[in-house]
């Protein structure tokens, strides 16, 4: 899933100052998952507004909205028939769904919430953790299914470094070193032979150094 | 041979080695590297230059290399990965080549965030053994990473470095292997203190043949004080130093640490040298340039051979 975080309050509270009347957009994909912007946290965000901008004496009016997904267009057209009653949307989505309301509603302000991370796996109940970089082009089945791209702090493909200690990134005793992982399980797998193989340099195109990525599928399309 | 380095040749000829380290200066001043020259002058066979080294902002490598090269030094051009894709490498590759630069190093360079830019994007578009490959490349195939033909061939001894003391450590041979297999001719290791860990490594390396494929240079860094000795152990990634030294260093008095701390470095270069597959010593007198002399005379490399 695509994880984020909530903006702090004040952050939002400067985005939204010159509005009286907004419409605050949850998600029920990825950001509800990761507990940052479905339905429950729609509502705290919404309390939090009304009450801090009651107390300065500039009240604030918010619909509430929470869409099945902001990365789909017949879901975002859920917000049609009200949205000219506001003045803003603030969506609590991911950056992919902030950006997609913003292009279908071009003439209101659409507002982020969140700031969008990475894309992860719940560790455990409240630990998300990032997986995937999203490079274009997989090589896991080289390095026992861990990601040196996403794994290793500096995306090694001829790792690890000088670096690790004692299964540690040199950036953070907390961090894991990726490569130390994917030695540990290509040792498990009984797979490690091929490590003294040089990686080639990698094809970064496919990565977002290509470019603003799309694909098409013409099977698919209407 | 395959390029004009003095560093190679020596080696090559068989003879023990002895390189050392100058860091580039935090500012424009050039007298701060050729103030650090003048203290290396005839003891040792290369210099070393670092790039950027922990992160920290300072002048260029490439131009450091370039002041010691006109007061007669053979530069070991640093080169990390971290800050430069492999559009910029090969260009600074090519200028190098162009201005007499005849060692390299391949690295894959500290993480910004030890820096003091610790909000930068990094690239690590290679590795260092992708850049160990892509200087081999150039060299031997006269060819851009790209294909096309190049004008003019890039002659470097390629060097990279190598920690005994990283984890995991059943690794480190076959990431030695890793960086042979890519074409690596010296290698310069990481600060050695714990020596019967580095002997070790090396019955390791001599197990697979790899001493008789690549000079290793074996990095020691002479404590100036027990506080240093303490602060290495417990503050810089991948470094063993044995309980033992830190005790050795308090047992004598704060005035005379800094001696007992060259000391230890020159005890360590005797039974270096003894090793097996070591062909020379890579002395990393951090700020301390001033100390060189006297460590490489005291463990009987000097005078240097005049190769």
């Amino acid at each position: 899933m695509i994880v984020a975080n909530r903006k702090p309050l004040e952050e939002i509270e400067e985005m939204v100052k010159g509005y009286g009347k907004i419409i605050l957009a949850g998600c029920n994909e990825c950001v509800t998952v990761c507990a940052v912007g479905g339905e429950k946290e729609v509502g705290i965000l919404a309390s939090e507004l009304r009450l801090s901008r009651k107390k300065d004496g500039n009240e604030i009016e918010i619909k509430e909205v929470v869409l099945e997904r902001q990365c789909d267009h017949e879901y975002i057209e859920q917000l049609r028939p009200f949205v000219d009653e506001y003045e803003a949307i603030l969506s609590m989505a991911c950056g992919a769904g902030v950006q997609f309301v913003a292009e279908k509603y071009r003439g209101k302000p659409v507002l982020p919430a969140v700031d969008t991370s990475f894309l992860g796996v719940t560790e455990e109940q409240g630990v998300w953790a990032e997986r995937c970089q999203g490079c274009g082009s997989c090589v896991l089945d080289k390095t026992g299914g861990i990601c040196p791209i996403a794994r290793c702090s500096k995306s090694l493909l001829n790792g690890p470094c000088g670096g690790s200690t004692d299964g540690k990134c040199e950036i953070d005793k907390e961090v894991e070193c990726g490569w130390q992982l994917i030695i540990d399980r290509l040792k498990e797998l009984g797979h490690l032979e091929g490590y003294e193989e040089v990686t080639p340099v990698k094809d970064w195109s496919t990565s977002r150094d290509g470019g603003p990525r799309r694909r098409v599928r013409e099977d698919l399309k209407l | 041979m395959t390029s004009d380095s003095r560093l190679e040749r020596i080696l090559e000829g068989g003879e023990f080695a002895v390189t050392s380290e100058c860091g580039p200066p935090r500012g424009a001043d050039p007298e701060v590297i050729t103030k650090k020259g003048e203290l290396l002058k005839g003891y040792v066979d290369a210099v070393n230059v670092t790039d950027n080294q922990t992160s920290v902002v300072r002048m260029s490598s490439f131009a450091s290399c370039i002041l010691l090269k006109e007061m007669g030094f053979d530069p070991i051009l640093q080169m990390v990965c971290r800050d430069r894709n492999r559009i910029a490498l090969q260009s600074d590759i090519l200028g190098a080549a162009a201005l007499g630069i005849n060692n390299i190093l391949c690295l894959t360079g500290d993480h910004q965030k030890f820096g003091d830019h610790p909000t930068a994007k990094n690239v690590f578009d290679l590795d260092s053994v992708q850049l160990i490959q892509t200087v081999k490349w150039m060299r031997d195939e006269g060819k851009f990473l790209g294909g096309d033909e190049l004008k003019g061939v890039p002659k470097f001894f390629i060097g990279a470095a190598a920690n005994p003391f990283a984890d995991p450590f059943e690794i480190r041979v076959p990431r030695l292997a890793k960086k042979v297999n890519a074409g690596v001719q010296f290698i310069q290791t990481q600060c050695i203190y714990n020596l019967d860990r580095f002997e070790q490594w090396m019955g390791m390396v001599r197990d697979r043949g790899l001493h008789e494929k690549v000079h290793i240079l074996a990095g020691v860094t002479p404590f100036k004080s027990v506080g240093m000795a303490k602060y290495m152990k417990n503050m810089v990634p991948g470094m063993d130093v044995p309980d033992k030294l830190i005790e050795r260093l308090q047992g004598v008095e704060k005035e005379n640490q800094a001696e007992e701390g060259i000391k230890i470095c020159v005890e360590s270069i005797q039974r270096l040298k003894a090793i097996e597959g070591v062909h020379g010593v890579h002395v990393m007198a951090i700020e301390w340039e001033q100390k060189v002399p006297e460590i490489v005379k005291q463990a009987g490399l000097h005078p240097r051979p005049s190769a």
